[in-house]
């Protein structure tokens, strides 16, 4: 099956202090079946880029394929299902009925209780929409998404203004979803979310894609790991002389090496100080691979 | 897909809607008793030839519906406030059944503040024969075309902040040029309300009072607002989705 295909993706937005240019050439192919990060601060052309993917917005060039065929093709026939960034619920329903309503517009929508159930509404499946709280609002819309069991799942920031424990619910329910065969694409920048729920990260920054791979990839991409130890005696100069290591701090008995190739390092490390305890090797996480990669900008 | 299920829930979800039966039926029925029970017993109001309680039921009767028909326009900017219709986009919804859902809507309300104000009347005292009801009623509706498009033109034209005293200050225009509070027989006043879609709706609610209806220049007036009306109301919806 196609997959999602983004080609050549540019947009300019008129502004009252010039054109800016929001997306400028953007590419991207993700397989059928796999979920995707799009990762980025704000203001760097994620949500333009997913309204030019969901035909909300008509790019000024480039072109958009859903499984073969054009957005509007895609949506007409229930394929794609979507969370947009904002966007409240119709009131006076409750969230049931709401979700009927729009299951119903769909030429193979999931049964009712079942959206309900993936997207862990079912507790409040009887109260009114007005009466929900914002992370309630937020799994709302999440079920309005997927009532159409589509293919392709579209989620543009959807973890905003959810405590720590309700985006990790989240996250599981979009996994679940995801076990279906689903394409998920989903933009944030929450980093340890890209990190722990996509298969693979788009680094989106000022309108272009700065690096795109499993996220382990992008750390090695900017190298960093860290190798703590505790080791007296050894001087600061003659650690840095170590295969693989980069830099060294001394912090009393304590020793910590900034590291090109930590597997490397460590094997160096212990051949020749085999004194060295209390070893800990920590990733750079997608934090810092951020801040190398797209400069200045750091959301978050 | 099924649009019609879809009409079914925003039916349910606006007649569930308490700030609706406040304004759209309380309102009209308030004024229908305040005016009419003083002047139960007037039987030529103010030289109409007919009773007080018929003559300010059919005049609110098109005033009332009118009412009920813009406010579909005050729905429709809530819910694009909301990012609602952003939704509907990413929906197989088509614009066809979209509007149609909301045009029905729209009738369906100001078919029941009709309805109320005809029970309100018969509580005063109004009988009218079966056929002028029927005549009466089946005008209006003909008559409430332009306003359903005008609802759905300003709900996709103003912002949730804005139509409240826009659709305020239309209907008291409409209603007040079109001869809905007195009557409006000569010179450039007749000239200006005969042009106004609101003057052939009064003009239908007094085919229940022996009115004769509309002449030709009130269908070509109805016909051009709903036409006009109508097209703007698409193109508005079209630049609105359009919009980021």
């Amino acid at each position: 099956m196609d997959g999602i295909r983004l080609a050549g993706l540019r947009k300019t937005y008129a502004t009252p202090t010039g054109p800016v240019e929001a997306v400028r050439g953007i590419d991207l192919d993700v397989p059928a079946g796999q979920t995707v990060a799009l990762l980025g601060p704000n203001g760097a052309g994620k949500s333009t880029t997913i309204d030019m993917l969901l035909g909300l917005l008509p790019p000024d060039e480039g072109s958009v394929s859903i499984f073969g065929a054009a957005p509007s093709e895609a949506i007409a026939g229930g394929r794609v299902g979507a969370m947009l960034q904002t966007g409240g619920l119709l009131r006076d329903l409750t969230v049931r009925e709401l979700v009927s309503m729009m299951g119903a517009l769909y030429p193979a929508a999931l049964p009712i209780d079942e959206a309900l159930s993936v997207a862990r509404v079912d507790d409040i499946a009887e109260r009114r929409t007005e009466k929900l709280s914002g992370g309630e609002t937020q799994r709302v819309r999440f079920a309005i998404g997927l009532v159409s069991d589509p293919d392709l799942l579209v989620l543009d920031e959807p973890t905003v203004g959810m405590d720590v424990e309700t985006r990790h619910t989240f996250w599981l329910t979009v996994r679940a979803f995801a076990q279906r065969g689903k394409t998920v694409l989903f933009a944030t920048h929450y980093l340890e979310e890209a990190d722990a729920y996509a298969d693979r990260v788009v680094l989106v920054a000022r309108g272009g894609v700065v690096a795109d791979g499993a996220p382990t990839t992008i750390k090695s991409m900017v190298g960093r790991r860290r190798i703590r130890a505790t080791l007296e005696g050894v001087g600061v100069d003659e650690l840095a002389r170590l295969d693989g290591v980069d830099q060294v701090e001394r912090r009393g008995v304590s020793v910590e090496l900034s590291c090109s190739d930590s597997d490397v390092a460590l094997r160096a490390l212990l051949g020749a100080y085999p004194q060295a305890r209390d070893i800990e090797v920590t990733g750079a996480g997608l934090e810092e691979a951020f801040l190398q990669l797209t400069g200045d900008e750091v959301a978050a | 897909m099924n649009s019609l299920s879809y009409m079914r829930y925003e039916l349910l979800r606006t007649f569930r809607n308490r700030r609706f039966f406040l304004f759209a039926w309380g309102f009209p029925l308030v004024l229908y008793y305040l005016i009419a029970t003083p002047n139960r017993h007037v039987h030529d109001f103010g030289g109409s030839g007919v009773s007080a309680a018929v003559y300010v039921m059919v005049g609110l009767a098109s005033f009332g519906a009118m009412n009920a028909m813009l406010s579909t326009g005050a729905r429709i900017a809530a819910e694009r406030g909301a990012g609602w219709n952003r939704q509907l986009r990413l929906t197989p919804l088509s614009p066809r059944a979209y509007f149609r859902a909301k045009v029905v809507t729209a009738y369906a309300m100001a078919l029941t503040t009709l309805g109320l104000l005809y029970i309100a009347g018969a509580t005063l005292g109004v009988h009218l024969g079966l056929r002028d009801w029927a005549a009466m009623t089946l005008l209006l509706l003909v008559g409430l075309v332009p306003f359903a498009a005008i609802g759905v033109l300003l709900g996709h034209l103003l912002t949730s902040d804005s139509i409240g005293p826009a659709l305020g200050g239309v209907t008291a225009l409409f209603a007040f040029l079109g001869g809905v509070w007195f009557p409006i027989t000569s010179g450039v006043m007749h000239d200006i309300a005969e042009s106004l879609p609101s003057y052939w709706l009064v003009q239908a609610s007094r085919v229940g009072v022996g009115g004769r209806g509309w002449s030709g220049t009130g269908w070509a007036v109805v016909a051009a607002w709903s036409a006009v009306a109508a097209f703007l109301a698409a193109r508005a919806y079209v630049r609105d989705t359009q919009r980021v």
